[in-house]
């Protein structure tokens, strides 16, 4: 994230969000619940920030993104179901591993089917939103419906690994094991993103190219390979979204990701279309403000993000740190 | 004296509009080639259909020899083209050392090349680690024709470098351009002020409606007011 002086007012938004949320509630609650809204902010940006990325580079509005969180989710059922006998075994390395192998089971083969899905449905779009629109809609209603053929329109349960169960007490909040993870995973993302898009060529292209697509070409890079690669990142990551929102709700249905989809956007919108730093700030954001919101008015919680997307963007039309795109 | 670069009869339609209608010119190896013309002439389409931007529906573009017509635009650039639109193409939200490294190949900057090129534009070192966004118009340009020279390349291809910048500021870029021409740098450069035309160009085209009116040398043209002013007409009055 390049931080010009004026952007650290959008993210100023975020210890005023929490300062502003603590003199409603007793300090213990108030650390529960910003530990919440963190943990759920971190997996809205794992979910969020392929989107965002995809549609800042290639302009590509990708409304099947919630069929990868679904697919995520599912494939995270399998894996844990199959390394059962790790996940409940005491000690730290065999519940760590089975998430592990059910996080990188996603993202893998969310990457394969995401570059599958942009050689069939996604290249034949480019440049028309209209069309981008319709195939993806369509793409995602046929996905809901092999994700049914395969694992069934049930409701499958998902137990977390043994050692992610139960909770700790900070500051004389109770912390759920899992939300921690949550937000370690989260955090361990944005920064191997950071590092990548701002240490390594292939980031430098990516951030070239989500401004000025026609002046990467003309010094000679061919950006549809790129466009793949970061569809193929894009969906890797719904898919880690979706394998770690399932142990979060530890029940899956085949509209997991479809139910994400709504709060997804509005990540995206909220940070800025394009910029990986805008969807992190955004996701915590929306993620701080559904569980303050939730605890102290619970009707007004799904509400309660709509009303941020329209303060944001009455402040920024474009979102909190857009990409100028030329 | 070879041509690098020819044009063959090129058309180039945009959407349902006949833009260019079967441009012909050559620019020869290791010259300043100047294109020149009134507003909506046809200029920077020419440009942007050499570099596979816009593509040509009819004729030939050839480059060393090499038909280069239906290459794709990163093919066309790897063949050793720089190009600077009209517009700079600068990546705002990058620093002016990312918006460098990108002209560069895997192995990063040559240093040597790199100190001469800084050297006509010191500023640019100045603010080296800054977003190029945070530049003044003048030194996005020298960034723009900078990264355009960072690597070698046999044609380099510049669309108005001189268009709203301060007299200061065309004067570097006309001294970095001579330099170039002084390496016999091969340029195609489209530009409105004729005192730089007349200064950098060797050879001379003149486009009127999609169309090459004139082509021939610069010193034939600025020895000649009266054909100065039938072709470039209000356009020369206006910026020489």
């Amino acid at each position: 994230m390049n931080l010009a002086k004026q952007d650290w007012a959008g993210l100023a938004l975020l210890p005023a969000l929490a300062l502003i949320a603590l003199p409603a509630m007793s300090l213990p609650t108030w650390i529960a619940l910003t530990v919440a809204g963190a943990a759920m902010g971190m997996m809205l940006f794992l979910m969020a920030t392929g989107l965002t990325l995809i549609f800042g580079l290639m302009d590509v509005l990708n409304f099947a993104h919630g069929a990868f969180i679904s697919l995520g989710a599912f494939l995270a059922v399998s894996v844990m179901g199959a390394l059962a006998g790790w996940a409940g075994a005491p000690g730290w390395l065999p519940g760590i591993a089975a998430l592990a192998a059910a996080v990188l089971a996603s993202a893998a083969i969310c990457a394969l089917l995401g570059a599958a899905f942009e050689f069939v449905i996604i290249r034949r779009v480019y440049g028309s939103h209209l069309q981008q629109i319709l195939m993806t809609v369509g793409g995602l209603i046929v996905a809901q419906q092999l994700l049914v053929a395969v694992w069934g329109a049930q409701p499958l349960p998902l137990a977390r690994p043994a050692v992610l169960r139960g909770s700790f007490v900070l500051g004389g909040a109770a912390i759920e094991t899992y939300r921690m993870a949550a937000v370690v995973l989260g955090l361990a993302v944005f920064a191997g993103l950071h590092l990548l898009l701002n240490r390594t060529r292939l980031g430098l292209l990516v951030r070239a190219g989500v401004e000025n697509r026609e002046m990467v070409e003309a010094l000679g890079y061919r950006i549809r390979r790129l466009f793949v690669l970061v569809f193929m990142a894009g969906t890797a990551l719904a898919g880690v979204g979706g394998a770690m929102w399932a142990g979060y709700q530890e029940m899956v249905t085949v509209a997991i990701g479809t139910d994400m989809t709504i709060l997804v956007f509005i990540v995206v919108i909220i940070g800025g279309l394009g910029s990986v730093g805008g969807c992190f700030t955004g996701a915590l954001l929306v993620g701080l403000t559904t569980n303050y919101v939730g605890f102290l008015a619970p009707k007004l919680a799904l509400g309660s993000t709509i009303a941020l997307l329209v303060v944001v963007l009455l402040w920024r039309p474009r979102g909190l740190f857009p990409v100028a795109r030329t | 004296m070879t041509d690098l670069l020819k044009l063959d009869a090129v058309h180039t339609h945009i959407g349902h509009y006949h833009i260019l209608h079967g441009v012909d010119f050559v620019v020869p190896e290791g010259e300043v080639t100047m294109l020149l013309g009134r507003n909506g002439a046809g200029k920077t389409t020419t440009l942007r259909t050499i570099m596979g931007l816009w593509r040509a529906s009819a004729g030939r573009i050839a480059f060393a020899g090499q038909d280069i017509t239906a290459l794709p635009t990163p093919d066309i650039a790897r063949l050793g083209i720089a190009y600077v639109p009209e517009s700079m193409g600068i990546f705002t939200q990058l620093t002016v050392r990312e918006n460098m490294l990108l002209a560069t190949g895997a192995s990063g900057f040559d240093s040597a090349r790199l100190d001469r090129v800084l050297a006509y534009f010191p500023i640019l070192r100045q603010k080296w680690n800054d977003a190029a966004g945070g530049l003044s118009g003048g030194q996005k340009q020298m960034l723009a024709v900078s990264r355009a020279m960072v690597e070698e390349r046999r044609l380099l291809i510049v669309d108005e470098p001189t268009k709203g910048l301060a007299p200061a500021v065309i004067g570097h870029l006309i001294e970095a351009f001579q330099a170039l021409k002084e390496a016999r740098t091969t340029i195609l450069l489209v530009e409105q002020n004729f005192h730089m035309a007349r200064s950098l160009g060797d050879g001379v085209a003149v486009m009127d409606d999609g169309r090459i009116v004139h082509a021939g040398r610069m010193a034939d043209l600025a020895a000649d007011e009266e054909l100065q002013a039938r072709l470039l007409g209000l356009s020369l009055a206006a910026h020489q």
